[in-house]
């Protein structure tokens, strides 16, 4: 099992409903996924697809109505070289509560919602560190005044004093991406980081969190519905649709390679600078159903152009076309299968 | 384009709006939202705005249709050859007026009233504009839905009723129903998804075509501008930093701020060599806009000059490329 140790993080089978209406909606449905340590993930798709159910299941921030369920969810922590079954911990139980923050950071999507108002913001980087390490408080702001420094907030000594409403979006993301990192966690869950931001502030934050990877060794779960972004910053890629991987694989693998219809659709919508005059823009016909009305089969079969009767009959497997590149579709039925 | 015909000539327009402060409301400055805008559009072409949030792209269509009041400056359009300043109509003229621009908004959620079928939200312009005959107001609302793509028989249901991408639909088709000459469209597509997104630019360039329409179109991307745009105005803090053809911006950007907002993209291309320029800090709030040029205190090419001098919106090399930057102003 020693090259598991490569795997920062290893879903397997990673299921989540919601109920309402006394009805069970599936919302995502049998994701597998594994973080590399040292790398970045990107996991891309149209809203509503599951990307933030997704992570959210794994770090067990769920409401009471969610349902999750996994064959496996293994957190390999590189500080005591253990392993954890998230999947089966109480999700507000202490051990839960001892990873979470500590060992897995996340920066969420909106930076203006996510700090409160009421508290300065040094004492809300601060919390986290108290909380895990039990330091004092005047010693957390210490360590609070460093992180500051390190990610390019100018004069931390007095804003570390200042309330959020006092920060531009892009600085108040810096704050958010400080109490990610505060505990000097192994994992990091950006959940759109930059989706709020002007794109001038986020190529900043962009390169703000490259530079963390790189000089620091951590392991990114970046979420986000922007290719480009997945472009530069990813090392591998997990394309979802409607609660499903569609496919998963190296950078290489899905711009140069794309093999799953809809992954090659969603590469060609995109628009890209510098287009040539008159080239038109792909499009995929019809609208994202509802997922609780998805029958059985492939759940792009409404909209793909190369549906067939046998994919609207039974789930689609995974087949591995190459070593690590897996494609959910039957045009790939000549490949390895995969669970 | 052989010769091409003016269809709105924007001269010095300005919209400032007063910051009032203390017990009587006394003005203590002016927040410079649209700040000595200059501006040619031509028919039939599309305009693209682009520019962060903030940069008064918005406030600069809305003043153009006459949503605000502008604090200076002129708005000539085009009355078959005749240009009249609308600036100065009276509401009466206004009203007339707005069957000629009619403008897309951003939000198709909220744009569409949800306690009245799409059939009443579409027949009202045309009431309004007078149309009496119920079958003629019929005849309209099935052809613009035809063109958008959208049944007839959908007029009988409700916005919720509808997704995302269909709703932008509805609201570009009701726009459609005045036989508008020029359409502004605010940030139309952006809270829509990618592939949803394509399908609407994509049927938004195939009815120009149809009607022979021109857009101005305002959006924070650059990719989706350029996609759409014939010609791309740049905006920084209320005023235009670079015009050029959507073309010459991508091949030959000659701002330093348009160099940075175009190398601040990211490109879904791998292996791809890049140099990011990243400017530093971020955008001074409009109340108090640094002196002289507005982009000096973030500019890698700041010069003493550019502390104290506004540069003006100048020709380059005599083209159609016009830049506001003192880098270029000198030789000419």
């Amino acid at each position: 099992m020693n090259n598991n140790m490569d795997y920062v993080l290893d879903v397997k089978n990673l299921s989540t409903s919601f109920i309402s209406d006394r009805k069970e909606i599936r919302i995502v449905k049998n994701v597998s996924l594994r973080l590399r340590r040292g790398t970045t993930l990107a996991v891309v798709g149209e809203s509503g697809c599951g990307k933030s159910v997704t992570v959210h299941s794994i770090v067990k921030l769920m409401p009471k109505n969610a349902k999750v369920s996994a064959d496996h969810v293994i957190y390999r922590s590189a500080k005591d070289g253990k392993e954890y079954r998230l999947d089966q911990m109480e999700p507000f139980g202490t051990e839960m509560r001892k990873l979470r923050g500590a060992e897995i950071g996340m920066v969420f999507q909106d930076p203006m919602s996510s700090l409160n108002p009421v508290y300065k913001v040094g004492d809300q980087v601060a919390e986290g560190l108290i909380q895990h390490t039990g330091m004092s408080k005047a010693e957390a702001q210490k360590q609070v005044l460093d992180m500051f420094r390190k990610l390019g907030i100018p004069d931390p000594e007095s804003r570390i004093s200042d309330f959020p409403h006092q920060f531009s979006g892009g600085m108040k993301q810096r704050v958010v991406i400080a109490i990610a990192m505060i505990c000097n966690p192994d994992i990091i869950i950006a959940d759109e980081p930059t989706t709020a931001l002007d794109v001038t502030i986020q190529a900043q934050i962009m390169e703000l969190m490259k530079s963390l990877q790189v000089n620091d060794h951590k392991s990114i779960i970046l979420i986000t519905h922007n290719m480009g972004l997945v472009a530069e910053m990813a090392d591998e890629v997990c394309v979802m649709y409607m609660g499903r991987v569609m496919e998963f694989g190296s950078l290489e693998d899905i711009f140069e390679n794309p093999s799953h219809p809809y992954t090659q659709a969603l590469l060609r919508s995109v628009p890209v600078l510098g287009l040539a005059e008159g080239q038109e823009l792909g499009t995929i016909p019809g609208i994202t159903p509802n997922p609780a009305d998805l029958g059985p089969g492939c759940e792009f079969a409404d909209r793909c152009p190369f549906c067939q009767d046998r994919c609207r009959q039974k789930d689609i497997p995974r087949f591995e076309v190459s070593p690590g590149h897996y494609v959910r579709c039957l045009k790939f039925d000549s490949f390895q299968e995969v669970d | 384009m052989a010769e091409k015909e003016l269809i709105f000539q924007i001269k010095n327009l300005q919209m400032w709006f007063p910051v009032r402060k203390g017990f009587l409301r006394k003005t203590t400055g002016h927040v410079k939202a649209v700040d000595d805008v200059s501006l040619d559009v031509y028919k039939g072409e599309t305009l693209g705005i682009v520019g962060e949030s903030g940069c008064g792209k918005s406030t600069l269509g809305k003043t153009i249709m006459m949503l605000n009041t502008p604090t200076g400056g002129q708005v000539l359009f085009n009355y078959e050859g005749q240009f009249k300043d609308i600036t100065k109509f009276t509401s009466q003229e206004l009203f007339q007026f707005r069957k000629k621009v009619q403008m897309v908004f951003q939000d198709p959620y909220s744009a569409l009233n949800p306690l009245k079928k799409i059939y009443t939200a579409f027949e009202e312009p045309l009431k309004v504009h007078g149309v009496n005959s119920k079958e003629e107001r019929e005849k309209i609302m099935e052809d613009v839905l035809k063109m958008v793509n959208i049944q007839p028989d959908y007029l009988l249901r409700y916005p919720h009723e509808f997704s995302g991408g269909q709703r932008q639909r509805l609201c570009i088709a009701r726009a459609l129903e005045v036989r508008p000459e020029v359409l502004i469209c605010d940030e139309p597509v952006s809270a829509l998804d990618v592939s949803i997104q394509a399908q609407v630019l994509n049927l938004m360039k195939k009815i120009q075509k149809d009607l022979g329409l021109t857009y101005l179109f305002i959006a924070h991307d650059l990719s989706v501008v350029q996609y759409m745009s014939n010609r791309i105005v740049v905006m920084y803090l209320g005023k235009i930093v670079e015009i050029a053809d959507s073309r010459a911006l991508y091949d030959e950007p000659l701002h330093p701020y348009t160099r940075a907002l175009l190398s601040a993209i990211p490109v879904p291309q791998i292996h791809q060599e890049k140099k990011r320029i990243v400017l530093p800090g971020e955008v001074p709030s409009p109340i108090r806009k640094p002196a002289g040029c507005a982009l000096h205190p973030r500019c890698p090419h700041c010069m003493e000059k550019c502390k104290q001098v506004d540069p003006v919106l100048t020709r380059y090399k005599d083209g159609e490329h016009m830049v506001a930057c003192h880098l270029y102003g000198a030789e000419s």
